[in-house]
């Protein structure tokens, strides 16, 4: 707020956030850091004062601020993925108290309620992890290359409106557009694996990410990305290339690699119906497969 | 067509940036598209209320595209040259369609027609909206269409890169720029035949803003230092409605207004009551009764005026320790809620509170610039641009372009709601052909025809700073604590309201600022992912854009859209005056308000000196087509000024055709001129 700085924690007055506990002065976080790509781990504490409206990107911009641990050693700010920090650009997602969700909306208060003792953040565990709580998350943007999430148009000159379309069909399709690529779901599934890939020796940067992306596309493709094949098909000019997509989700690391646990929708943070997308490209594949054995 | 030599270099990739990439690859000319971020996270994402164009239904009830640019040039206080934003809204429902085109879930009528809400500073409505995420909807649309073209090699993507500066060449021409990796920290020169700059705003200089954490002008700060102009730096957009937060004050979109949204206070100062107990009669819809005619939907700077002083300076803020007003949503029904889903989810999980069933407090925040870097155009013959010309969008720089956000160009002295998502998009768009065009003027000194040692030369440079500032002695300066204090003194000196002695004391305490920031060491000296020293960098590059602001604001004396300084403030006139003396105090209004005119209708432009500091210089507005007007919006007691003013521009015109008939009638003026009638638009 303009009148407001950033120190000063009385112009905002105190929210209520439903709970009654007097919040403590002072709370400990507790930090897994890695130094770099295949580096060993460890923990690192903090002591951080609570001022009011905190959530976790403030604790870790007081932890840069601090560079020093509650034992009084100093130490490196914490590296970290943030833009947005209102949960619409998923870059901030890591592992709160072993919970996968963003940081921004993580609040200090709420988390202090449901454990006193300390917050714990951890990178997210199904991606490698580039330093401290950054992790590569280059193969989820690269499913969305493999399933041909886009609508194919001949081009950008003025051809006119879009498609007219129903609103039963935009109330369909806007949820599954809210999708921000945030690895939520992928984190929590038991069929997504981590897949991390060395450099070698002598291997060119083209050569690596080639050989990355033959990786990448040999495993699960995850709940995201099939939702968005369901987006794109559902689209009137989308689903002119709906049996390219489909066929995408019948390749290696398609939609046969789901185990159904459902833990995608439970942890998506735009509360998307993953697995609604997941049984409606089940059955889509289902057909598809059958009308091209009898196409034959 | 194409010919695999040319090479240009976009630098961020939110709306404009995408447009830009989508159209270059389009027109066969590979791009390399830099990044601080993953494109689909930049901060395009946090628009929320949608996107102005003229459409179907309310050219219907009179609108049409020259409306749309009276609107948009009105609100901007008439600050910006008029043949771009001409061009812009005639661009408006062809970049509508093209964005539902590919995809974009716009809202949808029973019928399956795009629905549309109304937004401020306008009558009608004009804004195509997809739930209150259009920003992050559109974002997604070119987002997909980049990476469509990533997969046939015309586009590559450079994500985690941040920019270091353009390469000039002897003659001060761009031919490409530095980069560092923000992982592996390597730095490296990007030969370009062209470098297109779309980094957005400058939040970040404010501390706490509606921004996201890439909005620190950094690249923009860059390009300055390298000699670019910045213009119109003072201009920043206050945003009426935003909720606060430790980290960042998160926005309240104007489509809640415009959804039927009310915002007000109660009559008691700090009525402890719930709100919903407190009758009608006691509750003060301030902007409904001072601006009868837009009510909610006055201009955000004029709302971000009147909710600051009913808080400040009549003591009616519903808090005492805590400045804010009610944004009241709880009458509406579920279906206009329901097209706010996604800020009523964000207000909800930050506050705890339901927006739906309580009130939300809400209170201003810093949100957009409008100034930025300067750019250059060319008029067509009927006023608006002439597209393709080399020099739409180009900075004083040749081959540097700005596009989005970051140029100065569309918005003068203050920005229409849903204006921005358009005019980010158009100028992607229009730079597109501009480049082409440049690059056909380059035979012989593409790129690729450049000595080696020229890149080799910046790269070294760019290298030595950076191994200096990881070498800088222990026990500085820390980073973070000088960038709170940059956001405190910039929003005290430089957002709604602006006093001569505060900003130039700020001046002051920012210079002081940036010696001590000369003196930062950092916590983190080593070679892989440092967010250490690049946050540092950015931090040393804020400086030089906060004097702009600052000089800028200092230098103007008057009120101009977001720029605000009470001691040259021009209040309407009180309604219950006697007639004689009201009309004698709106013939001294109109004198002022066209001497204020006369010297100051003009933008403000910022060149960095040898030590430095800004010099700042005026450039003359083109507003060849529609004449500057008093900017009321209908406020109470204001008619009179409405009245003399149009007397005057009667007699004006009157005279003007004396003089022609008198001179055999070759008249220059442009037929569709408006004459600056008040009250004739919308």
């Amino acid at each position: 707020m303009i009148q407001a700085n950033s120190h000063d924690d009385s112009a905002h007055g105190s929210h209520d956030h439903g709970e009654h506990h007097a919040p403590p002065a002072q709370f400990a976080v507790r930090v897994l850091r890695q130094d770099a790509p295949g580096a060993p781990s460890y923990w690192e504490r903090h002591t951080i004062t609570r001022e009011n409206d905190m959530n976790v990107i403030s604790v870790l911009q007081r932890i840069a601020a601090q560079s020093e641990t509650a034992d009084g050693d100093k130490t490196t700010p914490v590296a970290w993925d943030c833009n947005c920090l209102e949960e619409v650009c998923g870059a901030c997602t890591m592992l709160v108290n072993g919970k996968t969700r963003q940081a921004c909306s993580a609040l200090v208060d709420k988390l202090l309620a449901e454990n006193p003792e300390e917050i714990e953040l951890r990178p997210m565990s199904k991606f490698p992890v580039v330093r401290d709580l950054m992790v590569n998350r280059s193969r989820l943007f690269r499913a969305l290359q493999k399933v041909q999430a886009w609508i194919p148009v001949d081009g950008y000159y003025d051809m006119g409106s879009g498609p007219r379309v129903s609103p039963a069909n935009q109330e369909q399709a806007y949820p599954l557009s809210e999708c921000m690529s945030c690895g939520c779901c992928l984190e929590a599934c038991p069929q997504f694996t981590k897949i991390e890939l060395k450099k070698q020796e002598g291997e060119t940067d083209e050569a690596f990410k080639a050989r990355e992306q033959a990786a990448f596309d040999r495993g699960f493709v995850g709940a995201h990305a099939i939702s968005q094949v369901m987006l794109f098909n559902n689209h009137p000019t989308g689903a002119m290339n709906a049996p390219a997509r489909l066929e995408a989700l019948m390749a290696e690391g398609g939609i046969q690699d789901c185990g159904n646990a459902q833990n995608c929708v439970a942890v998506c943070p735009k509360k998307i119906p993953l697995t609604t997308s997941i049984g409606r490209a089940g059955r889509a594949t289902t057909v598809h497969a059958i009308k091209k054995f009898f196409d034959r | 067509m194409h010919m695999a030599k040319e090479r240009v270099l976009i630098v961020g990739g939110g709306l404009a940036g995408l447009a830009a990439a989508m159209q270059l690859a389009e027109q066969g000319i590979p791009v390399d598209l830099m990044s601080l971020t993953p494109v689909k996270r930049s901060h395009s994402v946090c628009a929320q209320g949608g996107i102005n164009s003229v459409n179907d239904l309310t050219r219907q009830q009179g609108d049409n595209e020259w409306l749309h640019f009276d609107d948009t040039v009105y609100g901007g206080d008439f600050l910006q040259h008029q043949p771009p934003v001409k061009e812009m809204t005639e661009w408006g429902p062809k970049i509508i369609n093209l964005m539902d085109r590919l995809g974009v879930p716009f809202n949808r009528t029973p019928e399956g027609y795009r629905d549309q809400r109304r937004f401020g500073g306008t009558l009608f409505k004009r804004t195509a909206f997809a739930g209150a995420t259009t920003g992050q909807q559109l974002l997604y649309a070119l987002d997909e269409q980049v990476r469509r073209w990533e997969t046939t090699g015309m586009i590559k993507k450079y994500e985690f890169w941040d920019f270091l500066g353009p390469i000039l060449d002897d003659d001060g021409t761009c031919r490409g720029a530095v980069a560092q990796d923000l992982v592996t920290m390597e730095i490296k020169a990007f030969p370009a035949d062209a470098v297109v700059v779309a980094t957005g705003g400058c939040g970040l200089i404010f501390g706490r803003s509606t921004m996201s954490m890439a909005c620190t002008g950094s690249a923009v700060s860059r390009c300055y230092r390298a000699g670019a102009k910045y213009g119109n730096g003072e201009f920043i957009q206050v945003h009426p409605t935003a909720i606060p937060g430790a980290d960042k004050l998160r926005l309240m979109s104007e489509s809640a207004r415009g959804e039927g949204g009310r915002v007000w206070v109660p009559r008691k100062p700090q009525d402890p009551r719930d709100p919903l107990t407190i009758p009608e009669a006691e509750r003060y819809y301030f902007l409904e009764e001072r601006y009868p005619k837009y009510k909610n939907l006055v201009p955000r700077d004029i709302a971000t005026r009147e909710i600051f002083s009913i808080c400040t300076e009549d003591g009616l803020s519903v808090e005492k320790d805590r400045l804010c007003v009610y944004l009241d949503l709880t009458h509406l029904p579920m279906a206009s809620l329901n097209k706010l889903g996604g800020i009523l989810d964000i207000y909800e999980k930050f506050q705890g509170v339901d927006p739906r069933k309580v009130p939300m407090k809400i209170f201003p925040a810093v949100h957009y610039s409008m100034g930025g870097l300067w750019v250059d155009y060319e008029k067509s013959a009927t006023g608006g641009l002439k597209l393709g010309s080399y020099k739409n969008q180009v900075t004083n720089i040749p081959g540097l372009y700005a596009i989005g956000e970051c140029d100065y160009q569309y918005h003068g002295a203050n920005r229409l709601g849903a204006n921005s998502l358009l005019s980010c998009i158009f100028s992607g768009l229009v730079v597109a052909p501009t480049v082409q065009t440049w690059i056909g003027m380059q035979k012989g000194k593409l790129a690729a025809d450049q000595p080696v040692s020229l890149y080799e030369g910046a790269k070294k440079r760019h290298q030595a700073e950076h191994d200096a500032l990881l070498k800088r002695p222990g026990g500085g300066e820390n980073p973070y604590l000088i960038h709170q204090e940059l956001g405190n003194v910039m929003t005290k000196a430089a957002t709604v309201v602006r006093h001569n002695n505060v900003l130039r004391d700020a001046y002051a305490t920012v210079q002081t600022l940036e010696a001590r920031a000369s003196r930062c060491s950092l916590s983190d000296t080593g070679n892989w992912t440092n967010q250490n020293v690049v946050f540092t960098k950015a931090l040393v590059d804020m400086f030089a854009i906060a004097k702009c602001i600052l000089k800028g604001a200092l230098l103007r004396d008057e009120c101009r859209g977001a720029h605000y300084k009470p001691e040259f403030a021009m209040p309407g006139i009180d309604a219950s005056a006697a007639p004689a003396e009201r009309r004698r105090l709106a013939e001294e209004w109109v004198d002022r308000f066209e001497a204020s005119t006369k010297k100051w209708l003009r933008s403000t432009i910022a060149t960095l000196s040898a030590n430095g500091e800004p010099t700042i210089s005026y450039e003359d507005v083109d507003t060849s087509l529609i004449t500057p007007r008093p900017r009321l919006y209908g406020l109470v007691g204001a008619d009179v000024i409405e009245e003399v003013w149009n007397e005057r521009q009667k007699a004006k015109a009157a005279a003007a055709k004396e003089a022609s008939n008198g001179t055999n009638g070759t008249n220059g003026t442009h037929t569709e001129k408006t004459g600056g009638a008040l009250s004739s638009a919308s």
